[in-house]
């Protein structure tokens, strides 16, 4: 028996072998590679939106009150948003273990 | 060269109101007529001697509004495959043509159009590879490409060519597999031949319009050309590899019903006096029909010889072969192209390797002649047929043999 | 002036469009600047597009099988071939349309991610044969001034002095001897309509220029300055401050060229001659009516690892070099400036 064997049956393979559910990456989580989270303080928050614009991974979401929200589950922790903001409404915070 | 008609005089009448079909054409010009006949939509080549011919005409019939295509004028090789990946990608029926050093510069492109299913159908009009730079006919283009994973024809007269481009793009698009159809460069792309064209309303039927389910539609967005992680990479070539083989088939068949439309018959491995033959050379391309006069002339002197063509020759067509190959006692198989340093030709090769899947053993001969369009003639060949006589009882000295070498 | 271009209004912040066509759960680097430009271009162009990526950090961050994060269709044939590969789409698109098997009324934008390497080195005759011979789509080349993909090795992209794994910055050579190739160069010789730097730095500015980039039919190119602090040698955070340093300290100025005609986007530090009348024949394509005071380059270097041991010379060189370019710059789009 072989010790190493594939991930799904090459019968079960789309032909080309494409992937054909689009932006299902969703389903990866990068946000266990954060040494940093981002925490927004929503006394200063302008609602004007650049986090969610600059954001390399698509992470901010604005919710009901318009205040744009990080998704822990994606966030690299990579700190841009923190350095962008206008009025520093975002600090970076270190992920406890 | 057309046997038929020569073996057929007088003709009845329905026969020669058959010929009255067949008119004469420049074989270059009659695939690109043929192609055009298929409705194909986005022509991308470069141009190479001696392909040149059949894409000047596409674009003649292109711009004469003949021929309702994009014809892309790409500026390389690499260019016209990629171009045809992107055009059948989006389901396009798509067509390019090269030779020699275009298909090497092509190369890469090659696998991974065979390995993204994409139907695309190529002639290659088979040209020696540099160096030294010799533009002229034998197959050493064509035999780089044996692993790529592309269904490879091979045509021996006009007609052929012609018949060969219908069914290259009515398995393409069955199989989901590129089709190579390989034309002898000069001696076929650029002679007159008395060449039939099958009617419009058949070719509609025999090759119907190009229906893809995986392709690039923002209706439908899928991902193509995703990165094969060694979780997955294995599983996606054996899927490959079992497509090519189930390629088989539908070839198979798509010459069947070719036959049923035409009358012609084409089998993935063709025989010429084969019945009862003792002795067999194995040659692919136009030099065959030379040799069909060396084994005429063998017969009349009463020698029981006969002549073994490859039509098909990837998926390579192994029953076929052991079947065609009967109760001869010696092979001699006529190579067109170098292998350097290996134990034979390139057919050669594949033919030892074939014959080791069975239990007939006939003694093989390997012999490479006709490198860059140098002269076999008939005498030749019945000098080869003598070579392969010897075999029988005398073990050649060495695995292959260059013929026709000056000393 | 281009019809195409008459009428248009640019994105603000408060109209940006919903769509997301790149997601989440990709494997670029934390703050990588090559993803940016392709999350803003996306937005823009639709669902109505068909990718092309040449292999490099884009195509293998988003493509690991079985996930995929792009949410239009995507294909990747090699490496240098995507301008190619879209000749061949843009084609089939045009013929298909022409033959009524798609709808004559979709427009379905044709778009090409590349990065530095694939257009600037191996692609640069695919990519000069598909500008030749006039296809309708927009090129983007993501430039993060190296092959960062395979270890930050060198390409005619990176800059004077730079560090990479091919040039490194030795005892007796230091860094990149050559100076950065200038591709805007080549392919506005090839008169396409439409050729732009952008930067993610200035994010509404990028995305008003795919905008007009699709808008226009033809080729069009983008040059976009993707920062990527893992080659670079900059902090994760810094990386939209840098792409931003770049502009302010005129290394990679934001201009236009529709048409053949040159307008520069920011000017930094310089008042063209005649400021005022010039920003009232082009004003629309200025980014502010304003000069931005000039920032010297060591702002810029001193931020990047990989510039660490540039000696005062080479700095100085990098200076002058870089403020001769930026006038040369003026000049062209003082006299083969935008005409209305």
């Amino acid at each position: 028996m072989p010790k190493d064997e594939g991930l799904i049956s090459w019968k079960k393979l789309a032909p080309g072998m494409f992937i054909l559910e689009p932006g299902n990456s969703t389903k990866f989580k990068t946000g266990d590679w954060k040494a940093f989270r981002p925490v927004l303080d929503k006394e200063k928050c302008i609602k004007c939106g650049l986090c969610y614009v600059f954001c390399p991974d698509l992470c901010y979401k604005r919710d009901e009150e318009g205040y744009y929200i990080s998704n822990p589950y994606y966030c690299k922790g990579c700190g841009i948003c923190a350095q962008i903001c206008p009025r520093r409404a975002i600090t970076m915070v270190l992920e406890e273990a | 060269m057309r046997k038929e008609l020569v073996k057929k005089i007088p003709l009845s009448i329905s026969e020669s109101l058959k010929i009255k079909k067949k008119i004469g054409k420049e074989v270059s010009v009659a695939i690109a007529e043929a192609v055009a006949q298929c409705k194909v939509d986005v022509i991308s080549a470069y141009p190479i001697t001696p392909q040149t011919h059949i894409v000047e005409h596409l674009a003649e019939l292109v711009n004469n509004g003949e021929l309702e295509a994009e014809y892309i004028p790409v500026e390389s090789e690499h260019a016209a495959m990629s171009a045809c990946i992107g055009a059948s990608a989006t389901s396009a029926r798509t067509f390019t043509s090269t030779s020699s050093q275009g298909l090497l510069l092509m190369y890469e492109n090659l696998f991974i159009a065979s390995a993204l299913r994409l139907p695309i159908v190529m002639v290659i009009v088979n040209r020696s590879i540099s160096a030294p730079i010799n533009i002229w006919n034998d197959h050493s283009d064509v035999m780089t490409m044996r692993d790529s994973g592309w269904i490879t024809t091979f045509a021996e007269n006009g007609q052929e060519a012609v018949d060969l481009i219908y069914h290259a793009y009515r398995v393409a698009e069955k199989a989901l597999l590129p089709v190579a159809v390989n034309i002898d460069g000069f001696t076929l792309s650029h002679v007159i031949e008395p060449i039939e064209l099958l009617d419009q309303e058949l070719v509609d039927k025999y090759v119907p319009p190009l229906r893809m389910k995986y392709k690039l539609d923002p209706k439908n967005p899928i991902t193509m050309g995703a990165i094969g992680v060694p979780e997955i990479y294995t599983e996606a070539k054996k899927a490959q590899d079992e497509a090519l083989n189930a390629s088989y088939r539908i070839i198979v068949n798509a010459w069947k019903e070719f036959e049923k439309l035409t009358g012609r018959r084409y089998q993935p491995v063709e025989t010429y006096q084969m019945e009862d033959a003792e002795v067999a050379l194995l040659i692919m391309g136009s030099l065959a029909e030379t040799a069909m006069n060396a084994v005429d002339f063998l017969r009349k002197k009463g020698k029981k010889a006969g002549l073994i063509r490859f039509r098909l020759w990837r998926p390579f067509p192994l029953k076929d072969f052991l079947r065609a190959i009967g109760k001869i006692r010696a092979l001699g198989v006529i190579d067109r192209a170098v292998s350097h340093g290996a134990t034979g030709g390139p057919v050669g090769i594949e033919v030892r390797s074939a014959l080791y899947q069975s239990n007939k053993r006939p003694k093989v001969i390997n012999f490479i002649a006709g490198l860059g369009q140098r002269d076999v003639t008939v005498e030749d060949f019945i000098e080869l047929f003598e070579r392969t006589y010897e075999a029988i009882s005398k073990k050649p000295k060495f695995s292959y043999e260059i013929y026709g070498v000056k000393e | 002036m281009r019809p195409e271009l008459k009428d248009f209004k640019g994105f603000n912040l408060k109209n940006l469009p919903e769509y997301e066509g790149f997601a989440s759960g990709h494997r670029a680097c934390q703050g990588c600047g090559t993803v940016l430009p392709v999350k803003l271009a996306l937005k823009v162009l639709g669902p109505n597009t068909i990718a092309v990526s040449a292999t490099g950090c884009i195509e293998i961050i988003s493509s690991p099988f079985p996930y995929t994060s792009w949410r239009v269709p995507w294909i990747h044939v090699a490496f240098e071939n995507s301008a190619s590969v879209a000749s061949g789409i843009e084609a089939a698109l045009k013929v298909l349309k022409r033959k009524g098997k798609i709808s004559k009324r979709e427009k379905i934008n044709v778009v090409v991610f590349a990065g530095d390497g694939a257009t600037f080195d191996i692609g640069l005759q695919f990519l000069s044969g598909a500008l030749e011979r006039g296809h309708d789509f927009i090129y983007i080349c993501l430039d993060n001034e190296a092959y960062m993909n395979t270890g930050v090795q060198r390409s005619s992209a990176t800059p004077f002095g730079a560090h990479t794994t091919t040039s490194p910055a030795g005892k007796v050579i230091k860094g990149q001897v050559t100076w950065k190739k200038d591709l805007m160069g080549i392919v506005v010789a090839h008169n396409i309509p439409y050729a732009a730097t952008a930067s993610p730095a200035f994010p509404i500015d990028l995305m008003n220029k795919v905008k007009k980039a699709s808008l226009i039919t033809g080729p069009t190119f983008l040059h976009i300055f993707s920062p990527c602090p893992t080659g670079w040698g900059c902090k994760s955070e810094d990386s939209i401050l840098v792409a931003k340093l770049a502009v302010e300290t005129r290394i990679f100025p934001l201009y236009e060229v529709i048409d053949g005609r040159y307008v520069i986007n920011k000017f930094i530090g310089h008042t063209p001659i005649t400021e005022k009348s010039l920003l009232g024949k082009y004003g629309k394509y200025v980014l502010e009516k304003r000069v931005t005071p000039q920032k010297p380059v060591e702002e810029y270097l001193k931020l990047q690892r990989r510039f660490r041991h540039l000696t005062p010379e080479q700095i100085k060189f990098i200076q002058k070099r870089v403020d001769e370019e930026y006038e040369k710059l003026v000049k062209l789009s003082e006299y083969f400036g935008i005409e209305e």
